[in-house]
């Protein structure tokens, strides 16, 4: 199998890349920690209120998800692009798909194994239960979300004109978009128009279909409204990714 | 005449209004090396991507391992490798699992130990490309065009910016792709290069071709004029003429009988540096 081949090697360069490993695999246990700490035991009013640690755990998770599909494929295609990778990619017989493929599966290979780490993590440290009978739910979701997420990091791909503008441009969409809607800062801290805000973004809706899964804090357990958003963000980034994604590098 | 890998006729290709090729005609045959010589944005690159198939044309007809490149598919690209001008390898990889990843895109590829072999890489394997030096890493781009065991290679420029032990040892991986049997079409702006490696050149200035032919006879060199000098009594004399022979004859009888001395003698013809910066200079 042609893309398991490809998915080989691309997992090899992920997990021999300390820049990449550092920010998506240790950066979003280090914040849990962080955060766990620094807030310790308040109780944070949502959904009747939950601890500081159950409402960190779902949300260091949608941060990680996030930071494996969009930020890893985004920054790493802009790399290989720019530095002739994917020219030279397209000269041989390989199918443009199986590339794509390849970058996609190594994002969800690690989505899926933050997911196990923080999860585990977070029962092991602070007790906070592993949501095992709304597994399809979390899947739902996560399948949802990870595939909108990759969709945009290829999409935004065309909209990064050089390897030095890849990492600014991402953060500079990414790390607002977390504070503003609440995986950073607690949101009963948040000023209410901030989250009405932040819910016209992706970020947010899938983090409150996530939370709302992971946790369940009462209600239908999947919020298909916010999951509406988040596919509508991704079916959008599918479109332009389709129609403006570049395999030359720049002046080449 | 040998069967034909590569024929172009009357090739155009603008940027707008800068008309990088201008009726380019080639014709490469299997198992040559064939070297596209030129200066520095005379056009070559430009010509080598058309017939990658990365590049659209504006006019004329190619045809490349049968096939017109621009319209050309997965079975054509099994047939071809490609060394780009610029392209820097996945720097994690090590050069066995550069080789191994490239193999796995080909029907019937060579055995990865095989192409190091070639490439001279033995012994580097599990090094990291990212650790290479500049040749080595060039010599492995070259291993990943030839590991999909192709019948016609592509490389451009794949010297350029060496240091002349790093050439020669590209130089070396290079005259053994003919060895292999493959056609190999190749990029310069160096002379020595061409000559050194190539059974056939053309070079391309201003987006046409001024000269073609083999090394030795190309611009007419071995028709041409050339130039006796000596120094006679402190005086720097040179003489030209189509007819050397003759004129040495003459010139060494006269000097014999009249016990002249005929210092630094020497006969030399234009070198293939003198007619290649004749014709790129004069466009």
């Amino acid at each position: 199998m042609l893309v398991l081949h490809q998915l080989r090697y691309d997992q090899k360069v992920f997990w021999r890349n300390p820049a990449a490993v550092f920010f998506t695999v240790a950066f979003p246990v280090i914040l849990l920690l962080i955060f766990a700490t620094v807030f310790g035991d308040q109780t944070i009013d949502v959904g009747g209120g939950v601890d500081t640690t159950t409402y960190y755990v779902p949300a260091i998770i949608t941060l990680a998800v996030v930071s494996a599909t969009m930020q890893t494929l985004s920054m790493s295609i802009v790399i290989s692009r720019e530095e002739g990778r994917l020219k030279r990619g397209r000269g041989t017989p390989m199918p443009a798909w199986i590339f794509v493929a390849g970058r996609i599966g190594n994002s969800i290979v690690v989505a899926l194994l933050m997911l196990v780490v923080v999860a585990a993590l977070g029962r092991l440290l602070y007790g906070v239960e592993i949501p095992w009978g709304r597994a399809p739910d979390l899947l739902v979701v996560l399948v949802v979300g990870a595939a909108a997420f990759c969709c945009l990091g290829i999409a935004l791909t065309a909209a990064i004109p050089s390897k030095e503008a890849a990492a600014p441009v991402v953060n500079a969409l990414l790390l607002p978009l977390y504070f503003l809607s609440g995986v950073f800062i607690p949101e009963d801290e948040l000023p209410a128009g901030v989250i009405d805000f932040a819910n016209h973004f992706p970020v947010r809706p899938f983090f409150e279909a996530f939370f709302d899964a992971y946790v369940h804090t009462g209600g239908t357990a999947l919020a298909w409204d916010h999951l509406a958003v988040v596919a509508a963000w991704g079916a959008a980034g599918l479109l332009l990714a389709v129609r403006y994604f570049r395999w030359i590098p720049r002046g080449g | 005449m040998a069967e034909s890998v590569i024929s172009v006729r009357g090739l155009r290709k603008s940027y707008g209004d800068v008309e990088a090729v201008r009726g380019v005609d080639l014709s490469v045959c299997r198992g040559e090396v064939f070297a596209f010589l030129g200066p520095n944005g005379a056009g070559k690159t430009t010509t080598v991507e058309i017939l990658e198939g990365y590049r659209g044309r504006d006019g004329g007809e190619v045809e490349v391992l049968g096939e017109d490149p621009g319209r050309a598919g997965r079975e054509w690209r099994r047939r071809i490798g490609i060394v780009l001008q610029t392209c820097m390898l996945e720097p994690y990889l090590t050069v066995r699992e550069s080789l191994a990843l490239f193999a796995g895109y080909y029907p019937s590829p060579r055995p990865v130990e095989e192409v190091i072999e070639a490439i001279g890489l033995g012994g580097k394997e599990d090094e990291r490309a990212g650790r290479l030096s500049g040749g080595q890493q060039r010599r492995l781009d070259v291993g990943m065009a030839l590991v999909g065991d192709p019948d016609l290679l592509f490389l451009d420029e794949p010297t350029t910016g060496f240091d002349p032990s790093a050439r020669r040892r590209a130089w070396k991986v290079i005259a053994g792709l003919r060895d292999l049997g493959k056609t190999v079409f190749l990029t310069t702006h160096y002379m020595d290069e061409a000559q050194r490696l190539a059974d056939r050149v053309a070079i391309i200035a201003d987006g046409a071709i001024v000269a073609r032919g083999t090394p030795a006879d190309l611009g007419n060199r071995g028709g041409a004029t050339a130039t006796i000098s000596y120094r006679l009594d402190g005086e720097q004399v040179e003489v030209e003429t189509s007819d050397p022979v003759k004129a040495l004859n003459e010139l060494t009888a006269w000097a014999l009988r009249s016990g002249a001395q005929l210092e630094g003698l020497e006969v030399t013809r234009p070198s293939l540096e003198d007619v290649y910066l004749g014709l790129t200079q004069s466009q």
